[in-house]
């Protein structure tokens, strides 16, 4: 693939819109959740700051950014300040193997409506999901606080766990698409989603994402009950806000891998595929607030159980019964 | 077909520039009164005891052990899985036996004990 001009131009405004689509929808996911929560617990959640809390997130942006950015005195001043990028940044990258729509012409250039069509697509996705591990393990080590080092340790071995039954989850999928590349997966499923046939790997992805993101009822590396907040406790102002938005976009960009993989992605009867698209990703966004507003918080033990005992080992059987069932067809 | 991560190039120098860029800007903008107190770790408001590099359980190194076999054995799915239909039941049949293997070493672990929390 040769870059010209117009190829260029175009990369760089994909990535201007991609930059836009998910700061938006990360900083009014946070809006969103606020007031979801507080409905579903029967208050009213922030609406003052604009109709009905819109301008909430501006305010929210305003003051991390004019708040004191403590460094603690014995913290490791270096891996203090790369930790929030660490869970920020690969959070970002995600999107850039996100189909957001179907491909269009434009110029006479068929342009795909992601950033890049990446040949090894889901390999790409679980290698930074592994380094987006880093941003939990150094945040809380940096800290030199306890809290932060038991709710560090904590979220490691959570994320690592759920990590394999997750990457695990995704291998029927690769199967029924024949590849590893978004864009094949989204167009394997022209006919149907892969949801109908992989259901229990789609129940799989789905608890193990929502591990992965530190929601409740996983959220114990930030347990404020025993915790204080876990990893980022030490952390304040825009760092802070670094872990913040960086859990937000991860939010978004695994809502948005749920359904590339089981739910057909952009496709969708009657309706334009970007609207299926956003329709889909405000769902499974909804339903993690949702789970936030139903579940209470596992405990340590019965967490590594779910992941471990049960939801590699399903897996694991999973992949099998597909790869019987595939060669029978 | 390396053109096709120099928007991955791209985008990992933006967003970079976007967690430096707010980091820097909120440390221009924002204030700065730093006691000795503020910036003690938080222990709840007492006195911080001791360090917190302290030792902790052992299990969580025992975890990420068998995370990395596992993950690696993981991996090794992924190739059959895209040449699955090309591999047809000789692969079907060496992954089977594969992931057998996966499982008796999965087994030994769970009866060893190394996945309970006490």
């Amino acid at each position: 693939m040769t870059w010209d001009a117009i190829d260029i131009g175009l990369m760089l405004a994909k990535i201007a819109v991609l930059f836009f689509i998910i700061l938006t929808l990360a900083a009014y996911l946070v809006l969103a959740e606020r007031r979801i929560l507080a409905w579903m617990q029967d208050r009213k959640g922030p609406n003052r700051v604009g109709p009905q809390g819109m301008l909430q997130p501006l305010a929210d942006l305003i003051k991390m950014l004019t708040k004191e950015d403590l460094i603690p005195a014995a913290a490791d001043r270096v891996l203090f300040a790369v930790a929030p990028a660490m869970a920020s940044i690969p959070a970002i990258l995600t999107f850039a193997i996100i189909p957001l729509a179907a491909p269009e012409t434009i110029f006479g250039h068929r342009v795909s409506m992601q950033v890049t069509d990446l040949d090894v697509g889901i390999l790409f996705f679980l290698a930074l999901s592994a380094i987006a591990v880093y941003g939990v393990a150094l945040g809380g080590w940096a800290s030199n606080s306890k809290y932060a080092l038991l709710g560090s340790i904590r979220g490691l071995s959570q994320l690592i766990s759920y990590e394999l039954s997750m990457g695990l989850s995704i291998v029927p999928v690769v199967m029924l698409a024949k590849s590893l590349r978004m864009s094949d997966i989204v167009n394997a499923q022209a006919e149907m989603p892969f949801i109908v046939y992989q259901p229990l790997a789609f129940v799989i992805f789905l608890v193990s994402i929502l591990a992965e993101c530190r929601r409740i009822p996983f959220d114990l590396p930030e347990a404020e009950g025993e915790l204080v907040a876990g990893f980022h406790t030490e952390y304040s102002g825009m760092r802070f806000g670094l872990f913040f938005v960086g859990e937000y976009i991860n939010i978004i960009g695994l809502g948005a891998l749920a359904s590339l993989f089981f739910l057909g992605g952009w496709r969708g009867p009657l309706l334009p595929p970007i609207v299926w698209f956003f329709v889909k990703v405000t769902a499974f966004s909804f339903f993690f607030i949702w789970v936030r507003g139903t579940l209470p918080r596992l405990r340590y033990d019965q967490l590594m159980h779910l992941g471990w005992k049960f939801l590699t080992p399903l897996a694991l059987v999973n992949i099998l019964v597909t790869g019987w069932w595939l060669s029978l067809r | 077909m390396l053109g096709a991560y120099l928007p991955i190039l791209v985008l990992v120098v933006i967003a970079c520039l976007f967690g430096l860029g707010s980091v820097v800007f909120s440390s221009l903008i924002g204030q700065k009164k730093p006691s000795k107190v503020k910036l003690q770790p938080y222990e709840c408001g007492c006195e911080p005891v001791g360090t917190a590099r302290e030792r902790f359980s052992i299990k969580f190194y025992l975890i990420a052990m068998l995370f990395i076999l596992f993950d690696i054995e993981a991996v090794f799915l992924y190739p059959w899985a895209v040449l699955f239909k090309r591999l047809g039941t000789f692969g079907l049949i060496e992954m089977g036996v594969f992931i057998v293997i996966l499982f008796v070493g999965y087994v030994y672990v769970w009866k060893k004990g190394a996945l309970e929390w006490e």
